[in-house]
């Protein structure tokens, strides 16, 4: 099992994700940036991913919405450069809270073997956004734990 | 307990901890309780400036202090710590889902390339 590592330090506007793959780096790359198949894979579990635009050049533009029972969440940002099977760097902004817009640069490194490491780092604009970021992730999983509780218990024989 | 409960608390702790004194002064705790002298020891700072980071550290719910009023050792609130990483871990949960559908995509793209 590849880990993956997630690095928050506190104080700070970062959050730093490294993970390694079983595919070579051309294959990475073209997961990562191929409309095709980047609805696979990205966004949580449980939410329908539409991607409206996924133009993975210098310049070019993204933009999709994850839906759940609750309403649709709309994302967008621009590709400020690409370089294929090496970097992608862009802009992401969350429709739910406007002009808050943090940067994610990703290096794609060749670790031989046919196996390949990918670096992401996230510079939110403030310390409070990225610390909010994370918080929601904690709401969601927290909604998550609710969700399964509720389904056990409705298992549960009533006495 | 409502997840903004949960929130609040977990702001304060991180911002508790964005300071580098209050992280050392954690990092010490982590190895036993200690009073305010024993923590102010290895730093350049004032007794007084120590004392008002074990504050910080005290309202954030990270660290608490005995009743016992001559030595009153700082005592680490090791739930509170396990929260934080708990906080962390769900993020972490949601980036390991996605990473392991795209090892998934990637399987599939290598029997497609065959």
């Amino acid at each position: 099992m590849n880990e993956t590592t997630i690095t928050a330090q506190p104080g700070t506007p970062f959050v730093d994700v490294v993970r390694e793959f079983d595919a070579p780096r051309e294959r990475v790359f073209r997961a990562w940036t191929d409309p095709d198949l980047v609805p696979q894979w990205l966004g949580p579990r449980g939410l329908t991913m539409k991607l409206f635009a996924y133009d993975a050049r210098p310049g070019g533009s993204y933009r999709y919405t994850h839906a759940d029972e609750r309403g649709e969440y709309g994302f967008r940002g621009v590709f400020h450069n690409v370089i294929p099977n090496e970097l992608v760097i862009q802009t992401f902004e969350y429709d739910g809270a406007p002009n808050q817009v943090s940067l994610d640069t990703t290096r794609f490194e060749d670790l031989g073997d046919g196996r390949t490491r990918v670096h992401g780092r996230t510079v939110f604009s403030t310390i409070e956004n990225r610390d909010a970021m994370l918080a929601g992730g904690m709401e969601h999983g927290l909604r998550d734990s609710m969700e399964r509780l509720d389904e056990v218990l409705a298992r549960e024989p009533q006495k | 307990m409502t997840v903004d409960d949960v929130e609040n608390r977990l702001d304060r702790a991180f911002t508790a901890l964005g300071d580098p004194v209050r992280r050392a002064l954690v990092a010490r705790l982590s190895r036993g309780d200690a009073t305010v002298n024993e923590l102010a020891e290895p730093f350049p700072i004032t007794k007084q400036a120590v004392s008002r980071h074990i504050q910080v550290l005290e309202a954030a719910g990270l660290i608490t202090r005995s009743r016992d009023a001559q030595r009153r050792p700082c005592h680490l609130n090791a739930a509170a710590l396990e929260e934080l990483t708990s906080w962390i871990d769900t993020y972490r949960l949601e980036v390991e889902r996605r990473y392991r559908r795209l090892d998934a995509v990637l399987d599939t793209m290598k029997e497609q390339e065959k």
